[in-house]
């Protein structure tokens, strides 16, 4: 049983039709690698499925919810997935433990000690649990990034989307990121991660979606996209030609 | 001929001056609760509303404040209802504060980042709960200095008041001129005394500037 179905999905930015007509279905458990050159329409897939941007036509659904515009239906849908950034958006007026702790206070109405016993849960899963008090520009990006794992975990998502999330990370501060999001892989999150990361996406991702100019160009298990990629796209993406 | 000492018309300046602040507090806090919801009115995604709120703006800073001054108190007598001047000065104030205050505002907010916005939205957060929690908490530190300085705009707009018959401190030196026709002397009091008011906003405007630049990522 899928947990995200994307159906035909279509998607312009004015003229330019960034998402072609998408359909994907994403297991419960399952972690996805998308992959493909700047451009070809993978962070505008992964936004849309949260409804961070509007599709002009197709369907999305999360665990039953459907996509729908109206400030309800997207609660309903953020509620079962959550997102990580390239870009941390942390929320620099609070300390890391508040954090974690603000939208399960103001989305789930839970009580500040339970709260409070969530996001020092989380912190430690993420290695953070000593930077409780600590304020966002306090921290490294590795350790913002974890912040932000921890703060979208604090919901109890059932999937979580990670747009790029080492991009923006200094090269030594990449693995301790995406060791969390291993660890992750492992307990059996659900995860679609747009990443530039080849060697994690072959060593942890069950499936890898190559996308091209708005297109899933090709799908499969990273063995076998990574081994014998079937297209000259693909090749050329891959520096195989 | 009653004559007037240095002490009595400094008395009775400083006893306007009393009506001066009460009116310049009644508008900026009126103006900034008005304020608030044109902001909001501004920034809302639906179109109607936002130009609402876009076309009470541009009216209230297209036009001087003298004739809004003018229109509520001529023009709601013309209407039939007789307003008192006090309260045709303090609405004309309150809204023509509201529309500046908005504007002022509205760029606080938008000098947020758009990821805040994106992140508190991924959490499931309202848009009513993202401003509340997420987004002004951090737009109001940067929306005081030009709000402490937007102030001192307000106190020398009081002034204008004096010409509907509010009795404030500028129609207290008229008041006193025509009785001691010393207007030199009058009005460099009056003078005076606005200064002594506005120059402490001023500055501490200048000062909170610099201390949240100084602090701009500190808490």
């Amino acid at each position: 049983m899928s947990l995200i179905t994307v159906t035909d999905v279509r998607k312009r930015f004015g003229e330019n039709e960034v998402l072609k007509g998408i359909t994907l279905e994403v297991g419960r458990g399952e972690v996805v690698a998308i992959i493909g050159k700047s451009g070809s329409g993978k962070s505008t897939l992964l936004r849309c499925i949260n409804g961070l941007e509007q599709i002009n036509d197709g369907a999305i659904s999360v665990a039953g919810a459907q996509l729908l515009p109206g400030e309800a239906a997207l609660r309903q849908l953020r509620l079962k997935i959550g997102m990580i950034f390239q870009s941390f958006n942390l929320f620099p007026h609070l300390t890391a433990g508040r954090n974690v702790m603000l939208s399960q206070q103001v989305v789930k109405k839970t009580p500040a000690p339970e709260a409070e016993g969530m996001a020092r849960r989380m912190l430690e899963q993420v290695g953070l649990s000593e930077k409780f008090d600590a304020y966002p520009d306090e921290l490294s990006g590795g350790q913002q990034q974890r912040v932000a794992i921890a703060r979208a975990l604090a919901m109890e998502p059932m999937g979580l989307l990670c747009d790029e999330i080492t991009s923006a990370l200094d090269p030594e501060l990449v693995s301790e990121v995406l060791a969390v999001v291993k660890q992750l892989a492992a307990e059996g999150m659900t995860l679609v991660m747009v990443t530039h990361e080849m060697k994690f996406a072959r060593d942890v991702c069950d499936r890898v979606v190559f996308m091209h100019q708005g297109r899933v160009h090709e799908v499969g298990p990273p063995a076998e996209v990574f081994a014998n990629p079937g297209t000259p796209e693909l090749k050329q993406f891959l520096g195989m030609l | 001929m009653i004559e007037f000492t240095y002490w009595d018309i400094i008395r009775n300046l400083l006893l306007a001056t009393r009506w001066t602040i009460l009116l310049s507090l009644v508008s900026f806090i009126g103006g900034g609760l008005v304020g608030l919801i044109v902001m909001s009115m501004r920034i809302s995604k639906n179109r109607i509303v936002s130009a609402i709120a876009r076309g009470y703006i541009e009216l209230f800073q297209g036009t001087p404040l003298l004739m809004q001054l003018f229109l509520a108190f001529f023009g709601m007598a013309l209407l039939g209802f007789t307003v008192p001047a006090w309260l045709a000065a303090g609405t004309a104030l309150i809204l023509w504060t509201a529309a500046f205050l908005s504007e002022i505002w509205r760029g606080c907010v938008q000098a947020i980042a758009k990821g805040q916005w994106e992140a508190s939205a991924s959490l499931a957060m309202s848009r009513f709960e993202q401003m509340r929690y997420v987004i002004l908490p951090q737009a109001i530190r940067i929306a005081i200095p030009p709000t402490v300085g937007f102030s001192v705009q307000v106190v020398k707009g009081t002034a204008l008041t004096s010409i509907i018959g509010f009795i404030e401190l500028t129609r207290a030196g008229t008041t006193l001129t025509n009785a001691t026709f010393q207007p030199f002397l009058v009005y460099g009091l009056v003078a005076l005394i606005y200064f002594a008011l506005c120059w402490p906003l001023s500055k501490s405007s200048q000062i909170l500037e610099r201390r949240l630049n100084v602090s701009h990522n500190r808490h």
